[in-house]
């Protein structure tokens, strides 16, 4: 008699059990970027975890430090620690102060994601699940092998930020995915767009047989728009650039630049909180990190990127 | 209860407890902490907020602004004020940094150094403001950006970068850097972990030690500081000075006051205390960055005037200044566990602020009506 109460006390947990999993599962992940109230940029990035909190039905909520404080960036991923959500998701805009907090969350049991900012290689040494943003060099090294299925064979590659490395990691990847060895082929433009412009004809100029240009951003990719045109050599050359902005979409609408490189902060926002969502439901997680970019974005997907601009791209 | 109590002849009859509790200037204070507190227990009580490690948060938040603002009370209450505290801070944790790392010295000279330059500073602002008579605002507003501008500068040429790490390997076994970045009670907080008070950490390295290993020498500071200026301020004959210096300048001179020592003198403790802030940070975090304590010197104003104090000086209390710290910093890290939208929080600080000075002003009218 014993027997078959137990035996029914167990058939009867075991269907409840799912059921129970299912009514409380009310998750909730916090998203702490580095970025000050005044960077909208990470609009589009709001805009991700609260259409993925939606769509997953799990609460998320996004926190920066107002100033862009990075001292006070780590408090405020103490504090979430302290408040036990089930997961973070978090940059890791500079590794010696973030480490410590986002260490002890992972110690307590928290899960993190690290995107946007900082490498694979700090997100696994800090523990994190994963890394999702846009690797510099592979990005370059995707950027490389297309440009070099359209016809590639000598390029020049505009860096504006010669002192920050990882910028300069897109112009090794590009010219490792052509096949090229990098050389003198990537010039230090500096910032400003007149000397950009310049130096962009003069060494045209001189080197009549490039036929590809890579430029890392909007300050280097305006002025050479300019330079091409003046050139007369606007839409001959294979032009690609890294970012998007307003001169670079036109430039892709009329022909002169090949493609943008879009590292979609919207995929940084939104790929995590599903991710630690169907983590923490069923167990399953990609084996590997997820890069967010390289996007290409040609003349043919302008219009999404036009209609969406500032709200999810 | 002191008013049901005095029951006695009217002509002894002392004047009743409350109302000498309602004529300090703390009391601005004391009622929003009661406030503020109430209603975060009300509504983020089972977000974390109250258990130990939350506790630890906001604590460790409101020291901060503690210690800036003890410094920034006394420098009001002798009637002046001093800009330039946030930039100070980057600019004396970048300091550190280049001493420390860059050209390698050892750490507890670096630290002496960066005092004595900073401290230097702050005797600068205080010469410049008392040689010319400026408002002191506008004088420290120059060093707002003259500090900021070097702060950016000096790593940058030397360095070519404006975060520099490396500090906590620097201060590795140095006998003075614990001072600033240690923790204290680590035995302590063990045995309630151990006893289940606390959380420990379920995995990692350091699973089984107490989610919270020791007080901050952060918080400790804090104490220290207030006790100092508390007592300073209300016990001492430098104290008097104080207040005569800002309530007005010129009467003082003439009763013997040396009302510029004293400018002076605060303008290098408002120096000291944010350099002790900033060496807490860099101690803690191990790296110096450009773009620290940004609108740091806005945050100890707002706290010492939440506290009760008069921005045109001679009037306020370090513990009203410390309890508006503590409002401030258990508002800003409360609004995230209560799961405000977090671009509200500029909203409830300016909300309190004025509250709160609407409050310390009709505080203040009864006081002067009592005299």
């Amino acid at each position: 008699m014993k027997s078959v109460i137990a035996s029914i006390a167990i058939g009867a947990s075991a269907l409840v059990a799912p059921v129970a999993a299912t009514a409380q599962d009310s998750l909730s992940y916090v998203l702490v970027s580095h970025a000050p109230d005044s960077d909208t940029w990470w609009n589009t990035i709001k805009n991700g975890i609260a259409l993925a909190g939606d769509q997953m039905g799990v609460e998320v909520e996004y926190r920066n430090p107002p100033t862009g404080d990075i001292a006070d960036m780590a408090r405020i991923i103490e504090q979430a620690a302290a408040s036990a959500p089930d997961g973070i998701i978090t940059t890791l805009a500079d590794y010696d102060v973030l480490k410590g907090p986002i260490m002890n969350a992972v110690d307590q049991g928290i899960d993190v994601i690290i995107m946007n900012t900082g490498t694979p290689d700090q997100a696994r040494e800090v523990g994190a699940l994963m890394y999702v943003g846009q690797p510099e060099y592979d990005a370059g090294f995707a950027a490389g092998l297309r440009a070099k299925g359209e016809g590639v064979n000598k390029f020049l590659c505009v860096n504006h930020a010669i002192q920050q490395p990882t910028v300069g990691e897109r112009c090794r990847g590009y010219a490792d995915g052509l096949g090229i060895e990098l050389g003198d082929a990537m010039m230090d433009s500096g910032t400003d767009p007149a000397e950009i412009k310049n130096k962009v004809m003069a060494y045209l100029s001189a080197n009549e047989d490039v036929d590809g240009i890579l430029t890392l951003g909007p300050v280097s990719a305006d002025p050479t728009i300019a330079a091409l045109n003046e050139m007369g050599l606007a839409g001959e050359i294979h032009f690609g650039t890294f970012d998007l902005g307003e001169e670079i979409v036109k430039g892709i609408k009329d022909g002169t630049i090949n493609w943008g490189i879009d590292q979609q902060p919207f995929l940084q926002a939104y790929m995590p909180v599903v991710i630690l969502a169907n983590w923490d439901r069923y167990g399953v997680l990609p084996g590997n990190n997820l890069n967010s970019g390289p996007g290409f974005v040609t003349a043919a997907g302008l219009e999404k990127v036009e209609a969406f601009a500032g709200e999810y791209r | 209860m002191a008013d049901t109590a005095a029951t006695g002849d009217e002509r002894v009859k002392e004047i009743p407890a409350w109302r000498r509790a309602l004529i300090r200037p703390e009391l601005g204070g004391i009622c929003g902490a009661v406030l503020v507190f109430a209603f975060f227990l009300l509504t983020a009580f089972d977000s974390g907020m109250f258990a130990p490690q939350g506790i630890m948060n906001w604590t460790i938040v409101s020291a901060q602004f503690m210690i800036i603002a003890v410094g920034a009370c006394l420098l009001m209450i002798a009637g002046e004020f001093d800009l330039s505290v946030g930039s100070m801070i980057g600019f004396a944790g970048m300091m550190i940094a280049v001493f420390g790392v860059v050209l390698g010295w050892p750490m507890w000279m670096a630290i002496l150094i960066t005092f004595a330059l900073c401290l230097a500073i702050g005797a600068i602002n205080g010469f410049i403001v008392i040689k010319t008579g400026l408002p002191s605002f506008i004088v420290t507003l120059a060093f707002l950006f003259i500090l900021r501008g070097f702060t950016i500068y000096i790593p940058q040429t030397i360095e070519s970068k404006t975060i520099i790490g490396g500090i906590r390997d620097a201060a590795e076994g140095d006998w003075l850097a614990p001072i600033f970045g240690g923790k204290i009670g680590q035995g302590l907080f063990q045995w309630m972990g151990d006893v289940g008070m606390i959380e420990t950490f379920t995995r990692g390295n350091r699973a089984g030690q107490p989610v919270i290993d020791g007080l901050p020498m952060l918080v400790v500071w804090a104490i220290i500081l207030i006790v100092f200026g508390h007592v300073l301020l209300t016990r001492t004959r430098f104290g008097n000075w104080i207040f005569a210096s800002g309530g007005d300048a010129e009467a003082a001179r003439n009763s013997g006051v040396p009302v510029n020592k004293v400018k002076v003198l605060m303008f290098m403790f408002t120096a000291f205390c944010a350099t002790v802030f900033a060496l807490c940070q860099v101690m803690e975090f191990g790296s110096a960055g450009a773009d620290r304590g940004l609108l740091k010197e806005f945050e100890a104003i707002i706290a010492v005037v939440i506290g009760g104090a008069l921005l045109t000086g001679g009037y306020g209390s370090v513990i009203g200044a410390a309890l508006g710290a503590l409002i401030f910093g258990v508002v800003q890290q409360g609004l995230f566990f209560a799961g405000v939208e977090s671009s509200l929080f500029r909203v409830f600080l300016g909300v309190i602020l004025l509250g709160a000075v609407v409050l310390n002003t009709y505080i203040r009218r009864m006081i002067t009506g009592e005299r």
